[in-house]
């Protein structure tokens, strides 16, 4: 087992190294979800007066808990690509000949992007509380917030590195970013559920995201509701995308 | 004519606005309770916007198209035959104006089909799809300008998130009275374009408005001569460079 | 029965979905401590034989046991004993030599204290210590090879493969390199397993050749074995004009078949040995043949390749990215045979 966690923390080492030290990879990931955040909270904010609206802790709270979990999903797959280009480039190969076991591989890059995921998160939270984001939850809330949105981050990494293991290239980025895009966007990303109409509800009420977007604010308005619910879509998913992920492994070792 | 025979070109500048517009009539069709809002119709509403996005990936493909010429040196060898570089961006141009033009037809129609006003009637539509065509040649220059530049496609691509900037931080998702955050309110009111969409806007809601209308086509217009001068500064820059 | 420390090939094949079998059927057995040189022109099957022997790639059928392990079954026990420096030498352009050694040993598990002094001591050895702290992405060919090496070493492995360890190398990091590798053969009494193009580096290095071509294994033996089951010289001649290569390649091919390819003239083995030489300078002479150029060639492993292939190694591969070797490899390799027959 020690050689399995020696090989894991070597990739997150190097993987965090690069993300923390080239500015073409660190600041992306920090512009888009500050961006993003900006441009919702702050362009949305009047969404907040529609009748029915009843989310009591400020639409950018609101908006904070989507902006959240799109960076932690898109931190999972962003990761992908670097895994990509790693074997695009053939560093890969070198990390195959090193391990022992090379599911250890996968894990690395998995535990490499919780790591930027939290570092992106760290920012946005700082961001949102000096733009003068209300928290309505306790520090037990938070922490499901946080644990649920690190979760998404394993499961869209585990996703993407299924597709990075099965491409091996960078051409395979659009295949990891957009069915992800699809699925985040496809919830209740500016309105509650209930205030959705037409075909978007109907997607939205069987999409796992929105599980996870109702739980999110409800832990940061500190009325928490859909919890298990949420935490066992999450889950599910890691789970789902961590035999993808393992099938994507079988695939690249079968491929040399 | 290039253009055409790339479906992977059109494809994502056709299918990435209808998602866009799609999702955000649907998720945002509440937003129309709120008081004051133009239209009782969040699509009618949104509809604008696929044709600003469009004129966006007009700027990403003519630019990269140029890039990728110049890349491969075939404007060099462009510059040896009779063949002028102007003609050449001519060339790249009509390519955008025809994407341009396809773009609208499918936007208006999925707007049809989807049950969007069209408040000014057939001729509204034809003076959206003329504005639209503008539009296409003015981001064309733009995309042409900054492939002369930098001579990199990779350069172009990398502006992509500029103009999404400029697009997020307009009154792309909210009339601008109704944008509540002041420092967003006064963005959007500098941000040129948010007088493009609201000249398509006027057109599908109100019917027809002069003023929207004029401030529309007059930056349209005033994008294309900024950037064809600056496009064939740069163009001339470059082949005395070769 | 298995060597510790060896290798063992029994009719390895490997099948790429298109294309025909890169590896057809091989055998071959490297004792410990052995220099094993696997010699070809490129797309002859060389590296996706090393990237089977290395678990990178499982074969389609045969086996192969590395260091006592097979490389299908055991595969992370194969790793554990085996270093492996790459063709493409793959190094990340971000990180410092340091930095790569930091990775490398934290892979391989070794311990914390460890670390840093194995580091040192390996970029001492391979001549990068002052180089250490700077990105690889700005270093030369020859040293990301030999960095590539330094970190084939970190865990102290006992077989070590290196594909192509010097294509594109100048003659000075080649040199360098041959010696680092002869040293730990001789030395730590480790195992290599060396796969090259070139014939100079099997003849300098390998205790063994084996020469793949099209995916089969075409001759093995030690270099003299091999150029001995040749045993002949050839010679070589060019006219001074032309238009005489016709009446010159019949006049020499009374002495003996012809050998390879002489563009500008014409070249045989000689049927006599050394002393036909005299013969032919008469035989040209008589013929009122004017020579530009005459050599006589010792028995070179070029000729036992295309003794074997009935084509030249140096022209041989499908296409030759790197257009260094050519020539100087061709006479070094002909002077050394010369004076390895002599």
């Amino acid at each position: 087992m020690s050689s399995f966690r020696a090989t894991a923390l070597g990739i997150t080492w190097r993987t965090l190294h690069n993300f923390l030290g080239n500015p073409a990879l660190l600041l992306p990931s920090l512009v888009f979800p500050l961006f993003f955040f900006t441009a919702f909270a702050g362009g949305l904010s009047t969404v907040s007066h529609v009748p029915g609206f009843d989310f009591r802790s400020g639409y950018t709270a609101f908006q904070f808990v989507f902006v959240l979990i799109q960076s932690a999903a898109f931190g999972g797959v962003f990761t992908g690509f670097g895994i990509a280009r790693d074997f695009e480039t053939g560093l890969g190969r070198r990390f195959m000949l090193a391990a022992r076991h090379r599911s250890a591989i996968v894990a690395g890059y998995a535990l490499a992007a919780a790591g930027r995921w939290l570092f992106t998160a760290l920012v946005l939270t700082v961001v949102a509380l000096v733009a003068g984001m209300q928290i309505d939850g306790g520090g037990v809330d938070l922490f499901g917030l946080y644990g649920l949105a690190l979760i998404m981050n394993l499961a869209a990494a585990l996703w993407a590195a299924g597709v990075a293991l099965r491409i091996r290239s960078i051409q395979g980025g659009p295949l990891m970013q957009i069915p992800v895009f699809l699925v985040l966007f496809m919830a209740p990303v500016y309105l509650p559920l209930h205030l959705l109409t037409g075909w978007i509800h109907v997607v939205a009420s069987v999409n796992p995201a929105t599980a996870l977007l109702a739980a999110g604010r409800g832990f940061i308005s500190g009325q928490p509701a859909d919890v298990a619910l949420a935490f066992l879509a999450a889950a599910g998913l890691a789970l789902l995308f961590s035999i993808w992920a393992r099938g994507g492994m079988r695939r690249a070792e079968r491929a040399g | 004519m290039r253009t055409l025979r790339q479906p992977a070109q059109i494809v994502p500048a056709l299918i990435f606005p209808m998602f866009l517009l799609a999702v955000n009539s649907s998720g945002l069709q509440r937003a129309t309770d709120l008081p004051h809002f133009p239209t009782r119709s969040y699509l009618t509403f949104a509809l604008a916007i696929p044709f600003m996005q469009g004129a966006l990936f007009s700027v990403m493909n003519t630019g990269t198209d140029l890039a990728r010429d110049i890349e491969t040196g075939f404007l060099n060898r462009l510059s040896l035959t009779p063949l002028t570089g102007s003609a050449l961006l001519s060339g790249l141009l009509g390519g955008a104006v025809v994407l341009g033009i396809v773009q609208a037809a499918v936007y208006l129609t999925v707007g049809l089909i989807a049950g969007a006003s069209f408040a000014a009637g057939v001729p509204g539509v034809l003076v959206i799809v003329a504005l639209a065509m503008l539009m296409a040649v003015g981001f064309g220059c733009i995309g042409l300008f900054l492939a002369l530049r930098t001579g990199s496609g990779e350069a172009v691509q990398g502006m992509f998130p500029v103009f999404f900037v400029f697009l997020f931080l307009s009154s792309m998702s909210l009339p601008r009275n109704l944008i509540q955050t002041d420092w967003f309110r006064e963005v959007a009111t500098y941000n040129p374009v948010s007088y493009l969409i609201e000249a398509i806007r006027s057109l599908l809601i109100k019917g027809w408005d002069g003023q929207a209308l004029a401030l529309g086509f007059g930056l349209a217009a005033a994008i294309t001569v900024v950037g064809m001068l600056a496009a064939s500064r740069a163009l001339r820059t470059r082949m005395v460079r070769t | 029965m298995t060597q510790p420390e060896g290798i063992e090939v029994e009719r390895l094949v490997r099948e790429f979905r298109k294309g025909p079998r890169a590896v057809d059927g091989i055998d071959l057995e490297v004792a410990p401590g052995e220099i094993y040189g696997f010699l070809g022109p490129n797309g002859a099957g060389k590296s996706t034989t090393v990237h089977m022997l290395t678990t990178l790639l499982p074969p389609t059928s045969g086996t192969a046991r590395v260091a006592g392990y097979d490389v299908v079954r055991e595969g992370p026990r194969v790793r554990a004993h085996i270093g492996a420096a790459l063709q493409e030498a793959a190094l990340d352009p971000f990180l410092t030599g340091a930095e790569h050694m930091r990775l490398q040993t934290t892979m391989h598990g070794l311990p914390k204290a460890e670390r840093l002094e194995r580091s040192r001591e390996l970029l001492a050895r391979v001549g990068l210590t002052e180089a250490a702290d700077r990105k690889v992405g700005g270093y030369s060919g020859g040293m990301k090879r030999r960095l590539d090496l330094a970190l084939a070493l970190v865990h102290r492995p006992r077989i070590l493969f290196l594909d192509e360890p010097t294509t594109g190398l100048d003659v000075q990091s080649r040199t360098a390199l041959w010696d680092e590798v002869a040293r730990l053969a001789r030395d730590d009494g480790v195992t290599v397993f060396l796969t090259t193009q070139y014939l100079e580096e099997a003849d300098a290095l390998a205790d063994r050749v084996g020469i793949i071509d099209h995916g089969h294994l075409v001759a093995e033996g030690t270099p003299s074995e091999l150029k001995a089951q040749i045993g002949r010289p050839t010679v070589e001649a060019i006219p001074r004009s032309p238009a005489d290569i016709e009446r010159m390649a019949t006049v020499l091919e009374r002495f003996g078949e012809p050998a390879g390819a002489a563009p500008k003239g014409a070249s045989v083995r000689l049927r006599g040995g050394e002393s036909d030489l005299a013969e032919v300078v008469r035989a040209l002479d008589a013929e009122g043949i004017a020579v530009e150029h005459l050599q006589l060639h010792a028995p070179s492993l070029d000729d036992v390749f295309l003794a074997k292939t009935g084509r030249s190694l140096e022209g041989a591969g499908a296409e030759q990215p790197e257009g260094s070797p050519g020539t100087p490899d061709d006479s070094a390799a002909a002077s050394r045979s010369e004076s390895v027959a002599a």
